[in-house]
């Protein structure tokens, strides 16, 4: 069997898991309490008037039957018409698709960064001062709630300091990372914790493996080895550790967005749940489901072309 | 003679040492439920008490950590409100407890057509932002507290479920429940009376680290206008008062979170000292 086969096998992995996505998405938005025809055309709409609406959207078929109305459509990329914004569900997300896969980007990059800088200190120094604050650090950083370091983090650098602005996206690429950089630094900091532990853990055991001793045995120096060696073996279980965290991230941004006023997907979720605009819930529900299966998958196929051993 | 070898369950907790993050932790989590139980004691004045001549005052002798917009006393909001985020750490996890226990239980020890069509649910269930799927719940049911745990114990059992099931896999194999089988015991007796017991420390480990969880996204959901709904004292609604005022008042929403943040401390303290002795005893 060819290394590569599971390009083509995986995916087919997938389709019960979409296929249990549009069920659980579905679901939710037909146990909604109200009649969506009433909903559409307000109070004061006739019965036939409903009645009319009913037939027209299949309202009145049986629920199964129903359900393949809406995976007939979503499969067209048909999600329905947005009643605050009258238009097609699908342009009001898609627009806001962009802030959001920027601002999770950004933190991820960040988290790395931060992760790798604190777990290597931490595991060469391992039992130190700086090793134990370290620990320290991702235990509290764990029980951060992102909307306060928020909060403390617009009042220190945006109030305070004045370097960075309160809330927005911006026009310009440098505009859009100058207003990013807060909320996916506050981001961040909830997710590097968990890197910083796992990378720190598999720091440590890769450097007590047997090559290693060989490799200082043969006097190759300390710095060959950690970046050379350690270094580069430990990534891969992190990689897949941030396959693990998307979903964890992606609830992240819907506080965040909040907080700081970036135009993403979470902010229309929540802005959508106040203003009763269920199509557009159900359509963020189910674009960010597809972001968690997506990313699994990169990171799966990521993993396997890294690692001659991993099968996926 | 020579005494039979009985297989036995293996040893509890015997011979390790506590981690000093236990008794910490512990002694934190502690100070929280005694701030919680004697609030109606501390609490300087009444926590929903408005007095418009008081507003937004910073932190004196009067008021220790200030007032907020309506003139209510933070420190008060901040003792009351212990006792409604804690509910929030112990609720939201014994639902997903029981039911992922149970399910995981359950599909380990059967196999089978039970198990892969619990796994597949759990698989989709996991395919889902878990906070993203909590607020669509949420809104779906209304928002309040209510709909926060049911939203939990539908989404949160699958962490359980997995720990328990995945031991389950292997101590069914093992000699004291064959010893069990062989003197005829009864399949829940065997469940609940030997596996269990053997099975479930990883849940209950991984529970501390779950109450942390839920306490930040109850406080969010709450932040976020889903949850608990004003008046009443809790820290998510207190730091989103505070937003709107974190030019002129810093202490309104800086306070509430540091309690979040100590609170989840004490459970972090928990989760770490009780994980570092289950890996002593394996």
């Amino acid at each position: 069997m060819h290394r590569y086969r599971f390009v083509l096998t995986r995916p087919l992995q997938l389709i019960p898991v979409l296929f249990g996505i549009s069920v659980v998405t579905f679901i939710l938005t037909h146990m909604i309490p109200g009649d969506p025809a009433r909903i559409l055309l307000g109070i004061r709409a006739t019965a036939e008037a409903i009645a009319a609406i009913h037939e027209k959207f299949g309202l009145d078929k049986p629920i199964v039957v129903q359900y393949f109305y809406f995976l007939a459509n979503l499969v067209q990329g048909d999600f329905g018409r947005s009643i605050i914004y009258r238009a097609p569900v699908l342009g009001v997300v898609a627009e806001r698709i962009l802030p959001t896969l920027s601002l999770i980007l950004l933190a991820v990059a960040i988290s790395a960064i931060l992760s790798a800088i604190l777990a290597s200190v931490a595991a060469t120094k391992r039992g130190s001062f700086a090793d134990q604050s370290i620990r320290l650090f991702s235990t509290i950083g764990l029980g951060l709630p992102s909307f306060w370091l928020g909060i403390v983090f617009i009042m220190i650098f945006s109030l305070g300091l004045g370097l960075f602005p309160v809330s927005g996206y911006g026009e310009t690429f440098l505009d859009r990372l100058h207003h990013l950089a807060l909320p996916a630094t506050t981001l961040a900091v909830s997710l590097a914790p968990v890197i910083t532990r796992n990378l720190r853990a598999s720091l440590i055991a890769e450097s007590t493996s047997d090559y290693v001793t060989a490799a200082r045995a043969k006097g190759v120096p300390a710095h060959v080895i950690f970046f050379g060696h350690v270094f580069r073996n430990s990534l891969l279980p992190t990689i897949s550790l941030f396959g693990v965290n998307i979903g964890w991230m992606i609830g992240g941004t819907v506080v965040v967005e909040t907080v700081f006023s970036v135009p993403g997907l979470g902010q229309l979720m929540v802005s959508s749940i106040f203003a009763r605009d269920y199509l557009v819930v159900q359509a963020v529900t189910l674009v960010l489901a597809l972001g968690v299966v997506a990313t699994n998958f990169l990171v799966d196929l990521t993993t396997a072309f890294l690692d001659p051993r991993v099968t996926v | 003679m020579t005494a039979i070898e009985i297989p036995v369950a293996p040893s509890r907790w015997r011979g390790i040492s506590l981690p000093w993050t236990v008794p910490t932790g512990a002694a934190i989590v502690l100070f929280w439920i005694a701030v919680a139980v004697l609030s109606p004691l501390i609490a300087p004045s009444d926590p929903i008490a408005q007095d418009l001549s008081q507003t937004l005052l910073p932190p004196s002798f009067a008021h220790w950590l200030g007032t907020d917009n309506f003139g209510r006393d933070v420190l008060s909001r901040l003792i009351w409100g212990t006792r409604i985020d804690l509910m929030m750490g112990f609720f939201g996890v014994l639902f997903p407890f029981i039911i992922g226990v149970t399910i995981g239980a359950v599909a380990g020890y059967s196999g089978g057509i039970i198990d892969a069509v619990l796994m597949r649910l759990l698989d989709v269930t996991i395919s889902f932002p878990f906070f993203v799927l909590i607020i669509a719940i949420v809104a779906t049911l209304g928002p309040g507290l209510s709909s926060f745990y049911i939203a939990l114990a539908l989404v949160g059992w699958v962490s359980y479920a997995r720990l328990v099931r995945s031991q389950f896999l292997v101590l069914k194999q093992s000699d004291f429940v064959l010893a069990a089988r062989c003197l005829g015991f009864s399949r829940g007796r065997i469940v609940f009376k030997h596996i269990l017991p053997n099975a479930i420390m990883p849940a209950v480990v991984f529970s501390m680290s779950d109450a942390v969880l839920d306490i930040l996204l109850g406080s969010s959901l709450s932040f976020l206008g889903l949850g608990i709904q004003p008046p009443t004292a809790e820290w998510g609604i207190m730091i989103a008062d505070g937003k709107s005022f974190m030019a002129q008042a810093w202490w309104i929403s800086l306070f509430p979170g540091l309690a979040i943040v100590f609170l989840a401390i004490g459970f972090s303290f928990l989760a770490d000292g009780f994980a570092e002795m289950l890996g002593a005893k394996d």
